[in-house]
């Protein structure tokens, strides 16, 4: 290491490794109630992971919540980017994982076929 | 490689150690595993998060869910429902002792909320053998930028003009001290770490230690280009394992990057960091001894000047500063000094960690803004007394403090507000004492403690210390005598002015300052042969109150039939010739024994 920039340039690289402790980036959350589960929600959480990886999107946050009442409509992923409303995908498949990611994590576009809910934050 | 979607850190300190947590962290690892979840999971283990109270502490993120009292067997749980499911497990959160409120996450909790947490930022938040994340926090960067951009003396005159004031107990401001050893010309200087933390109940520098050592490496190293010295010793007592283990780590990892050792940032400046293990004596504290003990001599102070800014280390100018003081360097070089001198009062800037201990229901440790009040670190803070019982005293600066009673606690807690009051602000250990507390007999331990740990070099120090004890140790055996008190005082007056080092001169701090506050206690002790806390065992009479019903169960016990009375009416304890073994108080079956 030999100047400011060389250690500056390291810690960029090595920020995203411990983002997950910051609360803060796009979250995507997993509905991992019962009905969840029963629906399949730990494949599409699988998904989400190697999607992440191959992508090298480390400072995505993947959280999981309980059951929110539409348990018809599990498996539930919801997509929050900074400042903007948080959407809820409906009957999510490992399949449909690439386009949510590609589409609306990485590019902010939504994928509305998929939409079933929006949560303006306040 | 996995996405890694949760963090699970496991306190790594002396403390959640003691309590379990290597065994909580191997058990994740094979919950983790056994559920297919270690590719996606990471497990950190984190140096001390101060809340030891309630360790060993687990922190799951990106949720930043707070567990307590983790054992081994509460585990699966975590494993299947936390980080399976998404579905905190309550039943372990933290539960606010006042509300009973369960409390999910970190910043939250009444403990840590009323924190300013400068020095102990990272610690317990960032895994303390991997320089990666101290780097991927902004560390060495202030150290490249003192180093790349700044000229020695600008970068003594941000941390003079910071205000930072030596953590180590007296006070004296860090960066003047820095100008002294920068102004000795000689081509050979000295940097040193007291890591000799010796208070009772202190543990602070420990934990910075253990939770981030390169933190204070780094500020070891900024004061080495500011005054000129290209080599340094951490003097760290032997009785920490833990934090020399992570200083060895940390002193590797950072020459491996090029950090420390030669030609740092490509610039003519190098800086090489010895480690020197202590045999664990507290005047070894005292510069002067550290340095003996450091040139392989006996640890015993000796006069100053020339001070070691001067004359040092092998003779050479030495600057020497505490733990906590090298750990405040790097963040005021990286935000300024006028950023740093937004915490705290006029003349004490920035914050100081408190360890906090005796009869207080969140022991631990907790750094707070300069200015804040006795009251709000003891009860917001450290969540009131145990037991429900009644704040009687603190003892803050450990046996070179002084005792400050209940009228005290609002007073603002920096350097010259202690000082006045006949305490000092010491290391920071904070020692709460409740209703049950003798205070003569707290001066006792306090004394016990320099007295035993007096070096022996000066007169004052070696017979007046013991001359002090004597005295108090018959006062609390109800031998006490007319005179004694000023007795006490005239010696404590002479220790003070004339003991050769800060151990002899404020050794009698504890004494003077009990009898300040509590001389009637004193008093009862000498003239009524009386203890009014009931601890003192020569002092301590039985009775036996109304509630007595006369069974007879205490009278059966007592090994020297002292208990006489009538079956079903109340009994008496005849005093002279009571043992005070106190079997009858716990055989009677009514509490009707009383101690006083």
């Amino acid at each position: 290491m030999k100047t400011l920039e060389d250690l500056k340039a390291l810690r960029e690289k090595l920020k995203s490794d411990i983002k997950v402790r910051q609360n803060s980036g796009t979250k995507i959350i997993i509905g991992m109630g019962t009905c969840g589960i029963a629906a399949g929600a730990r494949e599409v959480m699988k998904a989400v992971l190697d999607e992440l990886a191959v992508r090298h999107l480390n400072d995505v946050q993947v959280q999981q919540t309980g059951c929110i009442g539409m348990c018809e409509k599990e498996v539930l992923v919801d997509v929050m980017r900074p400042g903007e409303p948080r959407i809820t995908y409906g009957k999510v498949k490992p399949a449909d994982v690439k386009k949510i990611i590609a589409e609306h994590v990485v590019n902010g576009r939504i994928v509305e076929d998929l939409v079933v809910g929006k949560i303006e934050q306040e | 490689m996995q996405h890694i979607r949760a963090h699970v850190l496991v306190c790594g300190g002396t403390g959640c150690k003691s309590a379990g947590s290597k065994e909580v962290q191997l058990e994740f690892a094979k919950q983790l595993e056994q559920k297919g979840l270690s590719d996606e999971v990471m497990i950190v283990e984190t140096g001390c998060h101060g809340f030891c109270e309630h360790g060993p502490l687990v922190i799951i993120y990106p949720e930043g869910t707070f567990y307590c009292r983790v054992k081994p067997e509460d585990v699966e749980e975590i494993v299947e429902s936390h980080l399976f499911k998404g579905r905190i497990v309550e039943r372990l959160l933290y539960h606010e002792p006042l509300t009973h409120e369960q409390i999910p996450s970190y910043s939250e909790i009444n403990f840590y909320k009323k924190q300013k947490r400068l020095v102990l930022e990272h610690c317990g938040a960032i895994n303390p053998e991997q320089i990666e994340e101290y780097i991927a926090v902004g560390g060495y960067e202030a150290l490249a930028k003192a180093i790349t951009t700044m000229t020695p003396q600008e970068v003594i005159d941000e941390v003079k003009k910071s205000g930072l004031r030596g953590r180590g107990g007296g006070g004296f401001p860090t960066g003047m001290k820095w100008q002294f050893a920068a102004n000795s010309v000689n081509d050979k200087k000295y940097v040193i770490c007291n890591a000799d933390e010796g208070d009772p109940g202190a543990f602070m520098d420990r934990s910075v230690l253990e939770g981030d050592p390169h933190k204070v490496l780094e500020g070891m190293a900024i004061c080495g280009y500011a005054i000129g010295a290209d080599e340094a010793y951490i003097y760290v007592r032997a009785e920490y394992p833990l934090a020399i283990k992570r200083l060895r780590i940390a002193i590797e990892q950072a020459e491996q990057m090029g950090l420390l050792g030669e030609n740092i940032f490509g610039t003519k400046f190098s800086f090489k960091i010895h480690i020197k293990e202590g045999a664990g004596a507290f005047v070894c504290g005292e510069e002067t001894a550290l340095m003996a003990s450091i040139e392989g001599r006996r640890g015993m102070p000796r006069p100053r000047p020339p001070f070691p800014a001067v004359s040092g280390l092998w003779g050479k100018p030495t600057n020497i500063n505490n733990v906590e003081t090298f750990a405040n360097v790097a963040a005021i070089i990286t935000n300024g000094a006028d950023w740093y001198c937004g915490f705290g009062t006029e003349k004490s800037k920035g914050t100081k960690v408190f360890a906090l201990t005796g009869k207080i229901n969140n022991t631990g440790l907790a750094e707070v803004p300069m200015g804040i009040t006795m009251r709000e670190i003891i009860f917001d803070i450290g969540g009131g007394i145990t037991g429900g019982k009644k704040f009687k005293a603190v003892q803050i600066g450990g046996p070179s403090g002084g005792c400050l009673p209940e009228s005290m606690l609002d007073l603002s807690v920096d350097y010259d507000s202690l000082i006045s009051v006949g305490a000092m602000m010491g290391s920071g250990g904070l020692v709460v004492m409740d209703e049950d507390t003798c205070m003569v007999d707290v001066a006792k331990f306090f004394l016990n403690f320099t007295q035993s740990e007096s070096c022996g070099k000066c007169t004052p120090c070696r017979e007046g210390t013991k001359r002090m004890l004597e005295i108090l140790t018959r006062i609390t055996e109800g031998q006490g005598r007319e005179g004694d008190i000023e007795l006490l005082e005239e010696l404590a007056g002479n220790i003070k002015e004339t003991a050769l080092c800060g151990l002899g001169q404020t050794a009698p701090n504890p004494v003077l300052s009990t009898l300040k506050y509590f001389r009637d206690e004193y008093e009862a002790h000498i003239k009524e042969k009386r203890c009014p806390a009931g601890v003192c065992e020569k002092l301590s009479n039985y009775f036996i109150t109304d509630k007595c019903k006369g069974c007879g169960l205490c009278a059966r016990q007592c090994p020297v039939q002292a208990i006489s009375g009538q079956p079903r009416s109340q009994h008496v304890i005849d005093a002279a010739k009571c043992i005070k073994c106190g079997s009858c108080m716990a055989a009677c079956p009514f509490k009707a024994i009383v101690k006083g």
